[in-house]
């Protein structure tokens, strides 16, 4: 048997160390490695091997995208609005230069809008945080006894299902018509997609596993940390992504049923529309969307922080 | 030698009426290394899945010296979210095994095994071979009497198979563990063990036992000797009256 070569830096050295071809391998009882480590094994890649992503390709699309999507709203608006439409709905342009700067319902622009995404944020960011307490509690539960998985399904399927408008006067009976009402609203439109994803993770771990864990008599809170939940991770994320959209939509709805208190952009939105002042209207428009591209991608970075390491993500 | 292991006329029928075992009746005693192979479905896995615990038998008597076991599985069923080291460390995390203990018995394993060098790499980074001798190593740590193997190298090419057997027969004679050993394999059975059992079809019993005469260490080579072809050739013959 022949020495080995590998390549790749470092693979050379740790390769040395480990390889005896096997006439010169320690006779039993002696110490030092009995192993040999082949060529064709030493595969191992190194761990933070990502491709080096190129920024401006990155982003080219979609700000492609971007433009066509004002030039098609503008197009719109010139060739196929009529008059009085063309009032209400601004050019892209103008929306840039006024709707962010001209008088706002009770301030001066920005300043209504930049307080508006603060408390928006607030709101969705606490009632992410919320769904995410009482979803993973709930899916932890439904994990450990079919009967607590059948009995609450239906009702996590109902949080999804019923429309916020036909609860909203129960909703103000009990939590009023300012932040708190806001919150649950929130935490209602966003709770379903975490409890479904972490009852999905947490039963994702392979029997083999489990077995290890019975084999080694794990108890259960170490079965749920150290294997479920970690399994689990993954679909936990796609659950938080999928959620914190949700959470911006729940935080705007919830503005638009439970307007006493601070006024996010759900309720600006609101007043703007019936003050005819359109160009801020859009502005509003346009932040609350971006609002929740920023939480979704801040989750997205969260969750490259948290498992990024072991695991590969496809987007 | 005393038994480490002895399986007294162990049947397993399955909830679902599916009847693995009927009346498996051998020993594995302390020094010894046995393999076991057979046609699949024959209740190999599960004759392993009783010794170790995972499953109750319906009938006869089993007798386990040590329990404390290693096993190791087809699948390496390492935790992925763990580093090598992190994963050979898991079972004496499980067994509350303090901490500088942990990583002292870790490092050991893991020099056995040759993956010194590793310690910090995930398991996505590591081919199929180094996988299995991550497992290998992390059964290591508790360093138990009684070796359980259920077809570990049944995913490997075969030149990093031969050269895994080669490497699991030095740690067998080195950490003089009792090996029980399931196998497709009858290259690899023959060259690693000191008794080779064949399994019936399903329900599975032992049909034929042969002794293997060959001193350890073993070399390579020796796989390419007339007695070494001799003996596979006996054991092939029951394997496919066992199929039959
Ligand atoms: N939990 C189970 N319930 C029902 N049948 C099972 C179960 N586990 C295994 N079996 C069946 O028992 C037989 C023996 O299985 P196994 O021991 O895994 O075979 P193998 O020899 O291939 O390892 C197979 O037919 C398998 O389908
Ligand atoms: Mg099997």
């Amino acid at each position: 048997m022949s020495e080995h070569r590998n390549d790749g830096p470092g693979a050379e050295s740790r390769g040395r160390h480990a390889i005896r071809s096997a006439d010169r391998a320690p006779a039993p009882g002696s110490g030092g490695p009995i192993a040999i480590i082949g060529q064709e094994e030493l595969q191992a890649k190194s761990a933070t091997a990502s491709p080096r992503r190129n920024i401006l390709r990155d982003a080219m699309p979609p700000a492609i995208v971007f433009i066509l999507f004002l030039l098609a709203w503008a197009g719109y608006r010139t060739f196929v609005l009529d008059r009085f439409k063309r009032r209400i709905v601004p050019l892209p342009w103008t929306v840039l230069t006024r709707g962010f700067t001209t008088a706002g319902a009770s301030k001066k622009n920005p300043s209504e809008l930049i307080t508006g995404i603060k408390i928006t944020t607030q709101v969705a960011v606490t009632g992410l945080v919320i769904a995410t307490i009482v979803g993973v509690m709930l899916a932890v539960l439904m994990s450990t006894r079919k009967w607590v998985e059948n009995s609450v399904y239906p009702y996590a399927v109902a949080l999804q299902t019923i429309p916020i408008i036909a609860i909203a006067p129960i909703i103000n009976i009990i939590l009023g018509s300012g932040l708190g009402a806001r919150i649950f609203t929130c935490v209602v439109i966003s709770i379903f997609p975490i409890i479904i994803n972490t009852l999905f993770g947490l039963k994702s771990a392979d029997a083999g596993q489990h077995d290890l864990f019975t084999l080694h008599e794990a108890g259960f809170f170490t079965r749920l940390f150290k294997l479920q939940f970690q399994a689990a991770l993954p679909s936990m994320f796609e659950g938080f992504r999928i959620s914190a959209g949700l959470s911006v939509i729940g935080a705007i709805v919830g503005e638009f049923f439970f307007s006493q208190g601070p006024r996010g952009l759900g309720i600006l939105i609101d007043i703007y529309k019936s003050r005819g002042l359109y160009n801020a209207l859009f502005a509003a428009i346009i932040l609350s969307s971006m609002l929740g591209l920023v939480v979704f991608f801040a989750v997205t970075w969260l969750r490259k922080i948290v498992i990024g390491r072991w695991y590969q993500a496809a987007r | 030698m005393p038994a480490a292991l002895a399986f007294d006329r162990i049947t397993k029928v399955f909830p679902d009426g599916t009847h693995a075992l009927a009346d498996a009746t051998f020993a594995v005693d302390e020094g010894e290394f046995v393999t076991v192979v057979g046609p699949s479905g024959c209740g190999k896995s599960t004759l392993l899945r009783i010794a170790s615990g995972l499953t109750p038998a319906t009938g006869g008597k089993l007798t386990v010296t040590d329990p404390n076991l290693g096993y190791t599985f087809q699948d390496a069923t390492l935790l992925p979210w763990r580093t090598v080291g992190k994963n050979v460390e898991l079972l004496c995390e499980l067994h509350r095994v303090p901490k500088a203990e942990r990583a002292k018995r870790a490092q050991d394993a893991i020099n056995l095994v040759g993956l010194s060098g590793f310690e910090n790499f995930y398991p996505k980074a590591l081919s199929g071979g180094m996988k299995m001798r991550a497992s290998l190593a992390r059964s290591l740590t508790l360093k138990p009497k009684v070796f359980l193997f259920d077809e570990p190298f049944g995913a490997i090419d075969e030149i990093t198979r031969e050269r895994l057997n080669e490497e699991l027969m030095r740690l067998f004679l080195r950490e003089k563990f009792a090996g029980l050993f399931i196998t497709h394999s009858i290259y690899e059975a023959v060259y690693l063990s000191t008794r080779v059992l064949v399994m019936s079809a399903r329900p599975g019993r032992i049909i034929a036992s042969f002794a293997v005469p060959f001193p350890y260490p073993r070399s390579p080579d020796l796989r390419f000797e007339p007695a070494f072809a001799e003996l596979t050739g006996k054991v092939n013959h029951a394997l496919r009256s066992a199929h039959a």
